[in-house]
């Protein structure tokens, strides 16, 4: 059995809300959180970026695993926010986690889908032998240029997913749904993210995901009743509970991991957010479906079963609870937290 | 100054201690030999538990910079994330310390920040 | 070991010398020296100078050479050595050279400091190499910010008030004023201090030393030579130096300065006297936070209750024991590697009567200078 052995979660500290953004953009603001279901979003410090809220993200979760982090084998760190284009993120994680150096490591880019690839990775690499443990890491300070319509979205979190035998919740089953789909795209030294607009919708996010799932439930003979929780990729509310109703989940099903509201799309920590958020409550022997979407584009769909194991699995602070405790800012200090005002 | 930063890496990205095995006495900085025992000393990495203590602090261009107790006598002059006291609780944090320019390497360290619990039970 | 005296001082002005260079207020310092005790310059046997960053400061190494040279003593070969100990290397200087005169051999030789800081583009970013560039600076701590942690510990453990540092500043403007050479000759009062900005809370701009040009140069022989060169010799019947942990880190205890302690008890033993004796001290009041430290690490006060002596007038001109009336680092200017000379200077002033409105009655002096945030600190003790 391989699966979860351990995660752990980052949040920022500092929030804003889609009201102080409206304000200065003269929008409307209860038309943006009526049509994106988000009302803030989190905001890293000063002194933040994608790597050391990957290191926090991983500290706890192998605090909570309590092994030695020489055992670590393998990570992975799936971002499109990387503090550098060339350099990796993951040897920083490494180092500040103490883990040795003979371990298989790189920087994963595939939109908001990296860290599930990572996931799949280390399944795969525990599967085979090669490692005892691998950690795949999401974490994201999401950029958006000021004045578009992502700023609302853009937040900051990190997640750290720990993979080994004798798992909290074991991977059952995992299929990935691709094509070359430009929805969303960043140029090469370009600061900030472009998009298709409605584009990203029904050809992207819809496709992939909608694809992923069916294929994941006919290769392994599950139907939507089987799962407890299903968790989506959240660049908005919106998008997951629609993929939700078109794949027969009910909105029960999707609200325990629906962080988006209150810290925005967290990228590549997106989904997994949402999924260790359901961890924080799930029972064992239940079910939960997970779909990340990464636009370009992909989409990897898993079944997650969770074990008694978890009964005895430190599971505080939750991730609710780091979610809704933040600090509001003002839309000068949200600049000069992001580095575009210095 | 890549290779000065590079040099203390372990140090830097955690709490790593000089441990005197002679006479138990820890040291931070990390250094190299026991001040104590000297040439009888037997100098080890120790790591730090993660909390500590605020023993004192200045607020420097809008920083907090604090001299923080920590476990086993030691004490560490830090960065601290957020609004304390003297005898705040704090817990480390990685954190950015600055960088070699725009174009430059990226210095990444241990700075601190308040416990909530802490605050919480203040309040 | 023989006895040594002090035969000549000299010294520039302490301040923003912009039209003078590194060169000419060396000289001019080293001029005034040679002037005092009425000698050419060709019998003096070495140069000890004190300078804390030549390189950083003006782009200069190698400084003792150059100041031989331009002093027009290259034709007489002399040895010539620079001594840094950041900004205790003026009165680190001076112990060397008292050494070399003491255990024979020289017989007349040059301490002199100098700094000249106002050609860099940040001098405070210079003087705080004086800290640990890899544990201290490197998290963002600098000078100020090492003191600031000191001083908001002695307020919360000994009630040290804001106002009783501001004090200090005050006292040294106010000694300051008749000082001729003095950086800043004009008078403040406390709530002058307590609105002036936070440099690194609770330390204010105005309890800060400034960072000077200047330069001071001292003349010192072998009490045999002096007696023959000149009538008022004052005599160094101590000079000691001490070293501390170098971070405060490390330190068993942030609000006592050890290297003060060891440096200031030894010295007294050696001079036979206790603090008591002191009639007149130069202090090292980089921060005023310093001054109130010095009182309870030289002995003045007990541990806690250096702020009583301030409080109370104890160190003002005419208080049981004066402390800088030259105006100290704060006032008179902190020219970093010429301060310990420069104390020494305005102590021999007092000893000789010669400090005119500033002169108190003194037999003995003691001059504290100290390097850093206290890892190195020298203290001399002089007499008539």
């Amino acid at each position: 059995m391989i699966g979860i052995v351990s995660y752990g979660t980052y949040i920022p500290r500092f929030r804003i809300r889609v009201d102080e953004i409206a304000r200065i953009w003269n929008e409307d603001a209860n038309a943006i959180k009526q049509s994106l279901g988000i009302f803030e979003k989190s905001v890293p410090d000063v002194d933040e970026d994608t790597a050391t809220m990957a290191v926090e993200a991983s500290r706890e979760a192998l605090a909570r695993a309590k092994i030695d982090p020489k055992k670590i084998g393998a990570i992975f760190v799936g971002s499109e926010s990387h503090p550098y284009a060339v350099k990796p993120t993951a040897t920083i994680v490494g180092e500040a986690l103490g883990v040795g150096n003979y371990y298989f490591c790189a920087d994963l880019e595939f939109a908001c889908k990296a860290a599930t690839a990572g996931i799949q990775i280390c399944h795969a690499m525990v599967k085979s032998g090669m490692i005892d443990y691998g950690l795949a890491i999401g974490s994201d300070v999401a950029q958006a240029k000021p004045g578009d319509a992502l700023e609302y979205a853009a937040g900051a979190g990190a997640v750290a997913i720990l993979i080994g035998k004798d798992p909290i919740a074991v991977i059952e089953a995992t299929v990935s749904y691709t094509s070359d789909t430009p929805d969303f795209w960043r140029r090469d030294l370009q600061p900030y993210p472009s998009h298709g607009g409605r584009f990203t919708g029904s050809p992207a996010y819809f496709r992939h995901i909608v694809n992923a799932v069916r294929k994941l439930m006919e290769d392994h003979g599950y139907t939507a009743k089987d799962f407890d929780y299903a968790v989506f990729h959240q660049p908005n509310a919106k998008f997951p509970q629609r993929v939700a109703s078109m794949l027969g989940f009910s909105e029960e099903k999707i609200a325990e991991g629906l962080l988006v509201r209150v810290i925005g799309n967290t990228y590549s920590a997106s989904s997994l957010m949402g999924l260790c958020s359901i961890l924080d409550k799930a029972k064992p022997g239940q079910r939960i479906l997970l779909a990340s979407f990464g636009s370009g584009a992909g989409s990897d769909a898993f079944a997650i079963y969770v074990t008694e194991k978890i009964l005895d699995f430190p599971r505080n602070a939750q991730v609710w609870e780091k979610a809704k405790n933040g600090v509001y800012i003002d839309y000068g200090l949200y600049l000069k937290n992001r580095r575009m005002i210095r | 100054m890549v290779p000065r930063f590079w040099r203390k890496i372990k140090y830097r990205y955690d709490v790593v201690a000089s441990y005197c095995e002679n006479c138990g006495n820890y040291y931070y900085p990390q250094r190299e030999i026991c001040p104590k025992c000297r040439r009888k000393g037997k100098i080890k990495d120790a790591k730090i538990c993660d909390e500590g203590r605020v023993l004192s602090y200045t607020i420097l261009d809008g920083k907090c910079i604090a001299l923080v107790e920590l476990e086993n006598g030691t004490k560490m002059l830090t960065e601290v994330c957020g609004k304390v006291e003297i005898g705040s609780k704090v817990r480390k944090a990685f954190r950015r310390y600055g960088e070699e320019s725009e174009d430059g390497i990226i210095y990444y360290g241990t700075k601190f920040v308040p416990i909530e619990s802490d605050k919480k039970q203040k309040a | 070991m023989r006895k040594v005296a002090i035969v000549g001082v000299g010294s520039t002005e302490f301040g923003e010398l912009w039209d003078k260079s590194f060169r000419s207020i060396f000289l001019s310092a080293g001029l005034s020296a040679l002037e005092d005790v009425g000698i050419g310059g060709k019998e003096i046997e070495a140069i000890y100078v004190g300078n804390m960053s030549g390189g950083k400061f003006i782009d200069q190494e190698h400084i003792a050479a150059l100041i031989a040279d331009h002093s027009g003593l290259a034709e007489f070969g002399i040895p010539a050595v620079r001594v840094e100990n950041a900004d205790a290397s003026g009165g680190s200087a001076f112990r060397q050279a008292y050494m070399a005169v003491a255990s024979g051999i020289h017989d007349i030789v040059i301490a002199a400091g100098i700094e000249k800081v106002t050609d860099a583009n940040d001098p405070m970013e210079v003087l705080s190499t004086a800290i640990d560039q890899e544990w201290e600076r490197f998290i963002g701590a600098d000078l100020p910010a090492i003191y600031a942690i000191i001083a908001r510990l002695h307020m919360h453990r000994f009630g040290t008030k804001e106002e009783d540092m501001a004090m200090v500043a005050v006292k040294n403007h106010r000694n300051a004023v008749h000082n001729p050479r003095a950086q800043f000759r004009k008078e403040i009062s406390v709530e002058d201090v307590m609105g002036s900005p936070y440099v690194a809370e609770p330390l204010k701009v105005l309890d800060c030393a400034p960072l000077s040009d200047g330069a001071s140069a001292v003349i010192l022989a072998s009490e045999e030579v002096a007696k023959k060169l000149c009538d008022d010799p004052v005599y160094i019947d101590a000079c000691t130096q001490a070293s501390d942990y170098f971070s405060i880190q490390n330190r068993r205890d942030i609000l006592t300065f050890d290297a003060v302690v060891r440096a200031s008890r030894k010295a007294y033993k050696i001079a036979g006297i206790e603090p008591k004796d002191v009639d007149v001290a130069e202090i090292h009041d980089s921060f005023t936070i310093t001054e109130i430290l010095a009182y309870e690490d030289l002995g003045f006060a007990k541990k806690g209750e250096g702020a009583n002596l301030i409080r109370e007038g104890e160190t003002e001109i005419g208080g049981k024991i004066p402390v800088n009336t030259s105006g100290g680092l704060k006032a008179c200017g902190h020219a970093v590697g010429a301060t310990g000379i420069r104390q020494i200077v305005d102590l021999v002033l007092q000893l000789r009567c010669e400090a005119g409105k500033r002169q108190v009655n003194a037999e003995k002096a003691l001059a504290l200078n100290i390097g850093g945030s206290g890892a190195t600190a020298v203290v001399t003790i002089l007499s008539r």
